[in-house]
């Protein structure tokens, strides 16, 4: 099969359609001429080696690239049919709706509580502090960190485990309902049990949300994912179902880099 | 035993041959390190003792207790009690006549001689001892005055009978006046009230620190509440929302040269614009104030800006990943943990503020101000001002005291940087 990246499954529209992108940090461009689109409700894997441009790739989706000096994005991409790049996109409910999971996990330095209800706060999503606290309990369910933290909501978020941090830091994204979430290298700090987790996780939350996760692990994106993209230096090489990626790729650059041939 | 490569061999033979020059040399850096410390400990060690030894008798001073009669219609003419009264009154004729029957003395020369051995502003005390015992009147008092600061300078040693007469500053009848007075114990040796509650005063045993210190308070305040939010709203803007190019980037440099620009040419600036060109009045705190306000900027900036820097990008990050603005994220999470940097910074600056002489000089804050001023825009003084200008007068008593305004200039300065550490540690991240 050729790289035909667009909509594999005809009857759903994709939720983000991404048309020749290109991305440049000043002179030095990390990602050449690429598009693809996103399904909805799926997990999407990013797999290449290391400095391919898969970070850079998946932040220009909700234009974290904008806090990077010299970071410029040509090409289109769009989001329900809007294109994220145009002048007159507010980055605010754009991040609110495409939200973020960083490969450190990076609670704020508050409470569990104020960690959750932040973004609801900011974004006026409740209106009395029982709504809130609603949120807040719903979020934490969603990370499966409930149960685990009911009784110390006021501790900081900054003294659980690395794994419990990133599943707060999930619970933060997921309290503002968002439609995309965005993963980098989610459970690169993480010890085997706490990936586990957050694998569970994820298959879980991709019922409600859209995730697109970066990651290095073959045998993760293969567990979790239903699409995957392979990126070489800078360039889209295959985009797939994982399935097909993983058993019979197209190209031989894939097929070397998942059998551990380079990279 | 394994089997060594030929590397393995060359490594083991050259690092041991080389290792014993380089834990020389480490050793050698070790000690220079310890010798510079030294080094500073001793200087320290001197200026501490120096100061101690001149400063700390300067807190001190001699007093003489005598019974004064409390004659109401004398002191007080008009009876009222009111300041003009007390100025129509004949305190120091009181004063004197104490002394006078102390030490029974008569005849012109004798009673000139017994009443100088008492402080010029004897009469303003013993005013003030009544104005706060109306009661006392019409009766005879025990009022404690302080010693003239020639006197002083005797009792403290400094002037030996055996100097000739002729050439010292207390002759041998008031030497006589003062070891009667010793022998009915009537001289004291106290924590000297005038230091602390006195003003600029050119006698001696008079002067005191307090004008100088709420100068330097008035002034601090006014350097405060322009540098502080002036400097870290600079910081914010710099660090967070200015987009980088060659423009910030000279204000960046110029910032940061600011920092090292001698004091006195703030104080040349202060002078040419405030009070040239703006005509606002000379030698007040307020223009003192914005002096010492443009001189810490800099330093406020600098600091604000590398604790802004050093609040880890992660979290500024994780807010903007779930749709804070920029603004947000800076004043919800940022700025509260860069805040006790920032606080640290501006209290430094603020400590170098409060003992800058140079710049007050020039906008002409050395009035002689007996009074405490009561705005930012009554002429005033300020603590090293006041040091400066007393370390100026010949009196070994002023000589002392300039010690002792010298250990309370430290005293202050400690007490701000152990503020500035309190809140940091106080402040810091405890999570
Ligand atoms: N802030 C930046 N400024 C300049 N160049 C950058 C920046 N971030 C990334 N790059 C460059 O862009 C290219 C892609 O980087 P990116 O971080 O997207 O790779 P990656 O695929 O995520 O790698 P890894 O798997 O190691 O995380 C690299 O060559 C990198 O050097
Ligand atoms: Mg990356």
């Amino acid at each position: 099969m050729a790289p035909n990246n667009t909509a594999a499954t005809s009857q759903i529209d994709p939720v983000v359609v991404c048309k020749n992108v290109n991305i440049f940090y000043g002179d030095k461009q990390a990602i050449n001429d690429i598009s693809l689109d996103i399904m909805p409700k799926t997990i999407t894997a990013f797999i290449g080696p290391s400095g391919c441009g898969k970070s850079t790739f998946l932040r220009t989706l909700n234009r974290m690239n904008d806090t990077i000096d010299g970071c410029r994005v040509e090409g289109e991409i769009l989001i329900d049919d809007t294109n994220i790049y145009h002048p007159d996109i507010d980055v605010v409910p754009l991040r609110a709706r495409v939200g973020m999971v960083f490969q450190k996990p990076n609670p704020f330095p508050k409470s569990i509580f104020d960690n959750v209800a932040y973004g609801p706060k900011i974004h006026g999503l409740a209106r009395t502090n029982a709504e809130l606290a609603d949120i807040v309990e719903n979020a934490l369910r969603g990370s499966g960190l409930w149960d685990e933290v009911k009784d110390r909501l006021d501790q900081p978020g900054t003294g659980l485990s690395g794994g419990q941090q990133q599943r707060l830091c999930i619970a933060r994204t997921i309290a503002v309902a968002p439609e995309i979430i965005l993963m980098d290298e989610p459970c690169s700090a993480l010890d085997p049990i706490a990936t586990a987790k957050i694998e569970a996780l994820m298959t879980d939350l991709a019922k409600d949300f859209t995730i697109i996760i970066v990651t290095h692990s073959m045998q993760q994106a293969a567990r979790v994912s239903k699409k995957t993209a392979f990126f070489h230096l800078g360039d889209l090489i295959e985009y797939d179902s994982t399935e097909t990626i993983f058993t019979n790729p197209a190209d031989s650059k894939t097929q070397d880099y998942i059998t551990g041939r380079f990279g | 035993m394994i089997e060594k490569t030929e590397a393995q061999k060359r490594t083991e033979s050259l690092l041991l041959a080389g290792l014993k020059s380089r834990r020389a040399r480490e050793r050698r850096f070790v000690w220079l390190g310890r010798g510079a410390i030294a080094i500073a400990l001793f200087f320290l060690a001197t200026l501490f003792i120096s100061i101690g030894t001149k400063g700390i008798p300067g807190f001190f001073q001699y007093y003489v207790t005598l019974e004064v009669s409390l004659d109401r219609d004398r002191l007080d003419p008009a009876g009222d009690l009111s300041d003009q009264s007390f100025f129509d009154g004949e305190a120091k004729k009181l004063v004197n006549e104490a002394i006078y029957a102390e030490l029974g003395v008569t005849g012109r020369k004798p009673k000139k001689a017994a009443r100088s051995l008492l402080s010029n502003g004897s009469d303003v005390r013993l005013v003030e001892f009544v104005k706060e015992n109306p009661q006392l009147l019409n009766s005879a008092h025990r009022v404690k005055l302080a010693l003239d600061d020639d006197a002083d300078s005797y009792l403290r040693g400094f002037i030996s009978k055996d100097t000739p007469e002729k050439l010292r500053r207390i002759n041998d009848q008031q030497i006589a006046f003062l070891e009667a007075l010793q022998e009915k114990g009537l001289i004291t040796r106290e924590i000297s009230d005038y230091l602390f509650f006195g003003s600029a005063s050119r006698n001696a045993e008079m002067a005191g620190i307090k004008g100088a210190f709420f100068g330097s308070m008035l002034t601090l305040f006014i350097c405060f509440i322009i540098a502080f939010p002036l400097g870290v709203a600079t910081a914010i803007y710099l660090e967070v929302f200015a987009p980088k190019n060659k423009f910030t980037e000279i204000i960046e440099v110029n910032i940061n040269n600011l920092a090292a620009v001698p004091s006195v040419v703030f104080g040349i600036l202060g002078l040419a614009i405030f009070i040239n060109l703006f005509g606002m009045p000379r030698s007040v705190p307020l223009v003192g104030g914005i002096v010492l306000a443009l001189m810490t900027l800099p330093t406020i900036i600098i600091s604000s800006r590398a604790s802004l820097r050093a609040v880890p990008p992660s979290i500024r990050d994780g807010a903007l990943g779930i749709g804070a603005s920029e603004m947000q994220a800076t004043f919800h999470h940022v700025i509260p943990l860069a805040i006790p940097g920032m606080l640290t910074g501006s209290i430094i600056g603020m400590a170098q503020a409060l003992g800058e002489t140079a710049p007050l000089l020039m906008i002409g804050m050395v009035a002689f101000i007996v009074d405490i001023p009561n705005s930012v825009l009554d002429p005033g003084t300020v603590l090293p001002v006041q040091i400066f200008m007393w370390a100026d007068f010949a009196e070994r008593m002023f000589i002392q005291k300039t010690s002792s305004a010298i250990i309370i200039l430290l005293a202050f300065l400690i007490v701000m940087n152990g503020v500035a550490i309190f809140i940091r540690r106080k402040l810091e991240r405890r999570w």
